[in-house]
C-alpha cells in the first residue's frame, strides 16, 4: 500500500477582508477573504511552515523519515538556485537526502506529488503559493497565500500509511490560458471563455481515466475537491464530476483564496482533517492540462495526531490588514522606509557556516553546566568549558515574553518592529533566553508573560540574496 | 595577577574641545585639525614635542593615517583605537599608559566623529558580513527594555518614572543650555520632554541623546613633568575598562535593571583611586546618557545611589548642577549629541574646567576638598552586551 503517511497545511495569519478591496476601488464586494502571507513570509518559509506540521505529527524523530525532498510553487524566490534546500536545511533533514525544486508553472505541485505517490521509498512533497495581481484585480481579490506539505510513503515507511492511493490520471494540452513573464508580479490570461473550452473536456476525461485507473464508481467517492488556474472551468467541471459523488468538497476559495500551487493541497489537507477511515476523496487540479488523484483513508488516519487543521487556522486568521498595507506586503505600493540604512546582504560563506543556526534554530548547551547559548558557542560563559557543547534544537521549543519593546526606528520593511527578551523551555529550570524579534502580532497586543513559539521567516532580501531566520509569534 | 591602576602617574596637562554640532562645513579633518590647534595651545607645547599619539574613532576612519595626514605629523606614531562609543576614552587609556611605561614623554589622546556625512539619522554601525541572524534593533530600542523592568523590580509607577526621566533630560538640557559648545542650548521643562513622540518602546525623542560631529583631546604627560607644563594639572587616579561578553542577552537571570558590566568597572576604578564612598567623595560626573533610563541605572551601578532608589535621588536633585554630586554639568550626551569617537575625551574635558575652576560662573560647581575626585563613565554597545569606561581625576596628589 502506497499513499499519504502524514500531511501539513499552513495557513498564514493574516486575512485580507474582500469587502476592504471593495471599499477602495469602488464596486460590491465579493464574501469572504483571502489569506496573506506577512511581509516576512515568503514562499519557501510558508513551505517550512507546511512541512514542520506534517513532520511535527510524526514525533520526535520525524526528520530521520523523507529520504527525498520536493519543493513546488509558481513563485520561487530564487530561480536558479534551488529553494528546496532551505526547506530541507530548516527541517534539519539528513545531508544524503536530496532536494528537488518543482517551480515554474502551478501543475509542478501536482507533479510533484504524483511523482512521488508513484515512485518509492518516503518523500516529502511541499508546495506553497502566494499569489496577487494588480490592484483591483480578480486575481488580488481571488488569490490566496498558503502552502501544503505531504509526506508520501508506503508500508516499508516509519509511519502508517493514512490515505492511501488509488488510482490516477491526467490529460494533457497546449493551449495559452494563463502565463506569467518571469520576474512580473501578475499573470495574464486570455478570454475566459475560450480556456473553459480547453479544461472541462481535459478534466472529465481525467476523471473517466482515474475512476477507471482505481476500480472506483462515482458513488463509492466521499468528496471531490477541484482547483485549477481557471475559476469558471473549475466551477463547471466539479458540476461535472461531483455529481454522483458524496459532494464537491470545500475550495478555501471563500476563506483562504486560491493559493496556487498550495491550492490543491491545502484544500486536500482540509479534507483529511474531517476523513474517517474507508472515505475515498478525489483531487483534480486544472492547470494545463487535468491531473486527478484518488485517495482512500486507511484505518490508522482514526489515529493520526494532528498538532492544528486547516480549519482552525481559518478560524484564528486576523482580519484587521488595511488593503494599503496589503499593497505593500505585495510590493504594489513602495511606502516610505525609515530613513536608516537598508541591510547588507547577508554572507554566504558565514550563513553555510553556521547553517544549523540559521536555517534550523539549533544553539548549543553546555555539557556540565546545561547552561544554554543562542547563538551557539564553543567557550560557556559559565565555567568557562571550551568545546564541550551539545547542540540545543529550539524550533519547536516554546517560550515565555519577559520584556518587550516597539522599535520605531529600526529599518524593517513593515514597521515597527516588535522585539522580546524570551526565555525559552529546555527542560528543568533552566530558560534558554534570546532577545527575538516577534511577528503575527500587532504591537498593541503584546503582552509580558504571553506564550510564543518559533516561526521560519524571510528577514530582508538584500542584492537579491533571501535572508532566512527564524522569529517568534504568540502560540495561538 | 591583578590590577594595579597608574594612580597618579600620569597628568592631563592640555585639552580642547570642537562644539559638538552638525558640522556641515566641517569635515573629520577639519575637526581633528580644530580640536589639535586648541589643545596644544593650552599646553602651550608645539606639534614636534608630541611624541606619540592615540586616535579614538569608531568609524570616521581607519588607521592612525586618520589623524596622521591632517595633521601633517613628521613621521610618529599615531594609533587608531575602537571600542564602541567609549573610543574617546580608550584613547585616553591608552595614551595614558604609554606614558606611565616611560615609553614617551608626551602623547597626545584625540577622538573624533563625523557622523552627519552618512545621510541617515542616528547613529548607524558599519555593517561587518555575518550570517544575517544579528539583531538589527537600534540602541533606543535595547535600551527602552530598561525603564518598564526598573518600575516593575521597584514597585515604581511606570507613568511616574516616565516623569523622573524627564527630569533627567530636563537637568541635562538646563545645563547644556550654559554651555556655549553644546549642540543644544535651550532648557526644556519636563512636561515637554513627557509629551515628545515615542521612538522606542515609552522612550520618546528628548529621552534620547542627539547626533552630532565633534572632536576633543588630551595632553598627557608623567606627573613628575606636569609642573613644566601648567600649574593646575589633572593627575589621573584610576582607568578602568571592561568588554562584556554579551552573557547578559542569554542569561535568564539578567533583568534589564542594571548592567553588570559597568558596577565591574566602577569597582575597579574606585579600588585604583582608593575611592571607598563615592557618592561623598566625587565632586562631579560625567556619565554615558545616551537615554534618560541609562543615566537613571548608571547612579545605581557607580555606586551614586541605592538599588531601587536612583530615581529618588534624581526626584531630590541630588544631580542638579548645584546638587549634592552634579551629573553632567556640561549637559551630557543630551545636550552635545554623540560624536562616538570624541564623546570620552568631550567628558574629560568638563571635568579638567570645572576641577580646576574653569568653568563659565553659570555652570561652575561648587568645590569642597571633600570630594576631591572628578568621575567620567562613557558605555558602548547595550544591556547585555556592553563596553564600560570608568576614569577618576583629580587635580591633588595622593
Amino acid at each position: 500500500m502506497r499513499g499519504i503517511i502524514s500531511y501539513g497545511g499552513y495557513v498564514p495569519w493574516w486575512r485580507l477582508p474582500r469587502e476592504a478591496i471593495a471599499a477602495a476601488h469602488g464596486g460590491s464586494a465579493e464574501k469572504g477573504t483571502r489569506s496573506v502571507a506577512s511581509y516576512d513570509e515568503d514562499t519557501t518559509s510558508m513551505g517550512v511552515e507546511a512541512a514542520r506540521l506534517a513532520l511535527g505529527a510524526l514525533g520526535d524523530d520525524a526528520r530521520q523519515v523523507p529520504a527525498t525532498l520536493w519543493f513546488s510553487t509558481a513563485e520561487p524566490s530564487y530561480a536558479d538556485k534551488t529553494n528546496a534546500t532551505t526547506v530541507h536545511a530548516a527541517l534539519r533533514l539528513d545531508r544524503e537526502v536530496p532536494a528537488f525544486d518543482a517551480v515554474g508553472a502551478v501543475r509542478s505541485a501536482t507533479g510533484a506529488l504524483l511523482a512521488a505517490l508513484n515512485g518509492s521509498g518516503t518523500s516529502l512533497v511541499v508546495s506553497s503559493g502566494a499569489r496577487t495581481g494588480l490592484p483591483g484585480s480578480p486575481d488580488e481579490r481571488d488569490g490566496g497565500d498558503g502552502a501544503a506539505a505531504f509526506i508520501i510513503g508506503d508500508d516499508a515507511s516509519p509511519a502508517p500509511v493514512i490515505a492511501e492511493l488509488l488510482g490516477s490520471a491526467s490529460t494533457t494540452e497546449e493551449f495559452v490560458d494563463r502565463w506569467r513573464v518571469p520576474g512580473e508580479p501578475r499573470s495574464r490570461s486570455w478570454e475566459e471563455r475560450f480556456g473553459e473550452t480547453r479544461y472541462v473536456p481535459l478534466g472529465t476525461q481525467a476523471w473517466k481515466l482515474a475512476l477507471d485507473d482505481a476500480g472506483v464508481a462515482a458513488e463509492d467517492i466521499r468528496s471531490v475537491i477541484v482547483t485549477g488556474t481557471h475559476a469558471r472551468a473549475v466551477r463547471q467541471v466539479a458540476r461535472s464530476v461531483g455529481s454522483g459523488t458524496g459532494g464537491v468538497a470545500d475550495d478555501l476559495s471563500v476563506t483562504i483564496g486560491n493559493a496556487g500551487a498550495a491550492q490543491a493541497g491545502l484544500a486536500l489537507a482540509n479534507a483529511l482533517d474531517t476523513a474517517s477511515p474507508g472515505d475515498i476523496v478525489a483531487v483534480v487540479v486544472l492547470a494545463d492540462g487535468a491531473d486527478v488523484v484518488l485517495f482512500r483513508a486507511t484505518g490508522a488516519i482514526a489515529a493520526y495526531q494532528r498538532a492544528t487543521t486547516i480549519a482552525q487556522q481559518v478560524e484564528s486568521g486576523n482580519e484587521s490588514l488595511p488593503y494599503l498595507k496589503f499593497l505593500t506586503w505585495k510590493q504594489m505600493v513602495t511606502v516610505q522606509p525609515p530613513n536608516r540604512p537598508e541591510p547588507a546582504r547577508a554572507s554566504s560563506s558565514a550563513a553555510a557556516r553556521n547553517e544549523d543556526w540559521k536555517y534550523g534554530f539549533v544553539g548549543s548547551q553546555d555539557r556540565t553546566t546545561g547552561t544554554p547559548h543562542l547563538p551557539p558557542a564553543r567557550v560557556s560563559y559559565k565555567g568557562g568549558a571550551v568545546d564541550d557543547m551539545l547542540p540545543l534544537p529550539l524550533a519547536e521549543a516554546t517560550g515565555t515574553i519577559v520584556t518587550f519593546t516597539v522599535d520605531r526606528l529600526a529599518y524593517s520593511p513593515s514597521p515597527p518592529i516588535v522585539f522580546a527578551v524570551v526565555d525559552f523551555d529546555v527542560g528543568g529550570e533552566a530558560a534558554a533566553r534570546m532577545p527575538i524579534e516577534l511577528t503575527d502580532v500587532i504591537a498593541d497586543g503584546v503582552q509580558i508573560g504571553d506564550r510564543v513559539g518559533m516561526t521560519f521567516r524571510r528577514l530582508n532580501q538584500a542584492d537579491g540574496i533571501q535572508n532566512y531566520f527564524w522569529k517568534a509569534k504568540p502560540v495561538r | 595577577m591583578g590590577s594595579h591602576g597608574i594612580k597618579d602617574k600620569v597628568a592631563i596637562v592640555g585639552m580642547g574641545c570642537t562644539p559638538f554640532r552638525e558640522h556641515w562645513d566641517k569635515g573629520t579633518d577639519d575637526l581633528l585639525v580644530d580640536a589639535f590647534t586648541e589643545t596644544i595651545a593650552d599646553a602651550g607645547v608645539e606639534k614636534d614635542a608630541i611624541d606619540a599619539y592615540w586616535l579614538g574613532t569608531a568609524q570616521s576612519g581607519m588607521s592612525g593615517i586618520t589623524a596622521a595626514a591632517p595633521l601633517k605629523l613628521d613621521n610618529k606614531p599615531v594609533t587608531r583605537v575602537e571600542n564602541y562609543c567609549a573610543s574617546g576614552s580608550e584613547a585616553l587609556r591608552q595614551a595614558a599608559y604609554a606614558v606611565a611605561s616611560g615609553a614617551y614623554d608626551v602623547a597626545m589622546a584625540i577622538g573624533v566623529e563625523k557622523v552627519k556625512d552618512s545621510g541617515y539619522q542616528g547613529l548607524n554601525a558599519f555593517p561587518i558580513p555575518n550570517d544575517g541572524t544579528a539583531r538589527t534593533l537600534t540602541a533606543a530600542a535595547m535600551f527602552s527594555l530598561v525603564a518598564p523592568a526598573y518600575a516593575r523590580k521597584y514597585g515604581v509607577d511606570e507613568d511616574e518614572l516616565k516623569r523622573v526621566l524627564a527630569r533627567i533630560a530636563s537637568k541635562n538640557h538646563y545645563n547644556g543650555a550654559r554651555n556655549p559648545r553644546a549642540q543644544f542650548r535651550r532648557e526644556m521643562d519636563v512636561d515637554a520632554i513627557c509629551k515628545a513622540p515615542a521612538v522606542a518602546g515609552r522612550l520618546g525623542v528628548f529621552d534620547c541623546a542627539g547626533v552630532a560631529d565633534g572632536a576633543a583631546a588630551a595632553i598627557l604627560v608623567r606627573a613628575e613633568d606636569a609642573a613644566a607644563y601648567t600649574d593646575s594639572p589633572l593627575y589621573l587616579k584610576a582607568l578602568s575598562f571592561v568588554a562584556g561578553n554579551g552573557s547578559g542577552l542569554i542569561d535568564a537571570g539578567y533583568d534589564y535593571t542594571t548592567f553588570p558590566e559597568v558596577a565591574r568597572c566602577a569597582a575597579d576604578a574606585y579600588a585604583q583611586a582608593g575611592v571607598t564612598d563615592p557618592r561623598r567623595e566625587i565632586a562631579m560626573a560625567e556619565v554615558h546618557d545616551c537615554f534618560t533610563p541609562t543615566e537613571l541605572v548608571l547612579m545605581e551601578d557607580l555606586g551614586f545611589s541605592h538599588r531601587g532608589e536612583a530615581w529618588k535621588d534624581v526626584e531630590a536633585g541630588a544631580f542638579d548642577l548645584a546638587g549634592e554630586l552634579p551629573v553632567n554639568p556640561d549637559g551630557g550626551l543630551k545636550s552635545f549629541g554623540h560624536p562616538v569617537g570624541a564623546s570620552g575625551l568631550r567628558m574629560h574635558f568638563e571635568n579638567w574646567l570645572q576641577l580646576r575652576h574653569e568653568a563659565p560662573d553659570d555652570r561652575q560647581i561648587a568645590l569642597d576638598p571633600s570630594r576631591p575626585y572628578g568621575l567620567v563613565h562613557n558605555l558602548g554597545g547595550y544591556p547585555g552586551e556592553m563596553v564600560s569606561f570608568v576614569s577618576i581625576v583629580g587635580t591633588a596628589l595622593g
